[in-house]
């Protein structure tokens, strides 16, 4: 991987972080709570996915801790489109 | 009206969610002896390794409770009375119902070998027996592992997580014989020697030895013995029917059920691992212990108890699962034939993956990331994903939903075929046209 795509990616990422949500397949869920256990603020993850709702949390820090940790892959960073016109 | 629910699983806390859903005002009972009411069971394996508390495991609070507007009753339920519409409780009460659901699980097959009921010989079926092996792990250095499936490696890695040493006893030659293909048993075992695991194939425990009432050991039956302070099995599961069988319900391997989670009783519902459900794709009645399709089943059971006439079409079975630490995504039917070390199915194991039909197996990565594909004629059967999961989500809607992969199937059994690379191509390309 070049420098340039070393910066890019990390582009993308900080992207993902000020403009995304965290978005799960509920299909995949088992409820363990996992998520919960590890979000810094107590955002209730899990009741997210069990209702099968992008966690819009005017708290979530987008951190993805709970994206890393699930060990389903239950969850996902999703842009949203609510700050894309301004970002671009 | 009344509906009761024995069972306090997913299934029986989701039909309770689409009985309140349309029904204000009808009275719902939920029965179960489980002291600890609904919590994730397949949270009970990152409780072993501790990356979970328990108290983390219960999802639902005080107050989702109270709005479901639901009586709980931590009764065991003795009998049905079908033609009285009541049921039998163990403080002798008889509770009257309009509609009855039955959604009680299924319960770890026991070890029938001599010492099977020594202190420190532990399954993993509730919430207590994982506080029973974490509080055996404080103790113990040495632990045996019997059996298969996806439990069996749980308790492996719960345990390893604990800083127990491991012997983990093979009947057969190879891990998960008939879900897994030959690399990928390699992939897990290599994985788990690596871990510290010692494994033993071709070995069978024909007695577990204790003193003073604890495990001291095993013999196996070609005669050695091995030292242990804990033996740990998972050998299979067993749906509970003995409250059907008694109240005469049709039942096979579990509660037979139509398309809308209905027994032979038309007032009588059944849902979740002890529900054989009608699969009227395959006209098959299949058994599945998965989270997921038991909500579905809890839910649309739920549906039909309060005269929603909606039928429950069976997914595709999926579990995503860690073996040997390696996320590991089971889509559809990838193996068959049976197992040595498990009898039936385990818990998060589907019997519909063992019925695999004719395919082709095209496959890539036989390292950490691997992708095994059941190619049919003009679709995906199958999908096995370990390692980068990157295609688990594509793989799963294609395998899901059917689609026409004709375009791309000379591509995939091509020599040396970049599968992963022509599965992502197709996937965009589907996204941009359909």
């Amino acid at each position: 991987m070049s420098i340039l795509n070393v910066f890019k990616t990390n582009a993308s990422r900080r992207t993902t972080a000020s403009v995304g949500y965290v978005v799960p397949d509920s299909y995949r869920c088992v409820q363990c709570g996992i998520c919960n256990y590890n979000c810094p603020i107590n955002i209730d993850v899990r009741g997210h996915a069990w209702r099968g709702e992008p966690v819009k949390h005017s708290e979530c820090l987008t951190c993805g801790e709970c994206v890393a940790r699930c060990p389903r892959g239950v969850l996902r960073f999703e842009l949203t489109d609510l700050f894309i016109e301004s970002a671009s | 009206m009344r509906y009761a629910i024995i069972g306090t699983g997913v299934a029986g806390i989701s039909a309770v969610e689409a009985i309140r859903g349309v029904d204000r005002s009808g009275e719902i009972v939920m029965l179960g002896d489980d002291p600890h009411g609904y919590y994730s069971r397949p949270g009970l394996a990152y409780l072993l390794t501790g990356e979970v508390q328990d108290k983390s495991l219960f999802p639902k609070t005080r107050e989702e409770y109270a709005k479901l507007n639901f009586v709980y009753k931590k009764n065991r339920v003795l009998e049905i009375d079908r033609t009285a519409k009541t049921l039998q409780l163990d403080d002798r009460s008889l509770l009257s119902y309009d509609k009855l659901l039955i959604a009680t699980g299924a319960f770890a097959i026991p070890l029938t070998v001599p010492g099977a009921n020594l202190q420190g010989v532990m399954k993993l079926d509730h919430l207590e027996d994982a506080r029973g092996i974490l509080k055996h792990a404080k103790r113990g250095r040495t632990a045996i592992v019997v059996g298969g499936g996806i439990t069996a490696l749980e308790l492996t890695e719960g345990l390893l997580a604990r800083g127990v040493h491991v012997h983990y006893l093979l009947r057969g030659t190879r891990y998960w014989s008939n879900v897994l293909d030959e690399h990928e048993s390699r992939i897990v075992e290599g994985r788990l020697q690596a871990e510290g695991v010692t494994l033993h194939f071709r070995s069978e425990v024909q007695e577990i030895l204790g003193r003073s009432g604890k495990v001291i050991g095993v013999r196996l039956l070609d005669g050695r013995t091995m030292k242990c302070d804990m033996l740990a099995y998972a050998v299979g599961i067993k749906p509970r029917i003995d409250l059907a069988q008694s109240a005469d319900l049709a039942i096979d391997r579990g509660i037979l059920v139509n398309e809308y989670l209905q027994t032979n009783d038309p007032d009588v519902y059944a849902a979740g691992d002890v529900a054989q459900v009608y699969d009227p794709l395959t006209g098959r009645s299949v058994l599945d212990s998965l989270w997921s399709p038991a909500r579905e089943q809890g839910y649309a059971a739920g549906l039909n108890m309060v005269g929603k006439h909606k039928p429950y079409i069976k997914t595709v079975p999926l579990n995503v699962t860690r073996l040997a630490g390696l996320t590991t995504t089971i889509i559809g039917a990838v193996g068959n034939g049976r197992d040595e070390d498990l009898v039936g199915i385990a818990r998060g194991d589907s019997e519909t993956w063992r019925q695999l039909p004719d395919a082709i197996v095209a496959q890539s990565g036989f390292d950490i990331n691997r992708v095994r594909l059941l190619v049919g004629e003009n679709h995906l059967i199958g999908a096995v994903v370990m390692g980068d999961q990157k295609l688990s989500a594509p793989l799963q809607k294609i395998i899901a939903e059917k689609i026409n992969i004709s375009s791309i199937r000379d591509g995939l059994l091509r020599k040396d075929a970049k599968i992963a690379d022509v599965i992502v191509d197709f996937w965009l390309h589907h996204l941009v046209t359909s």
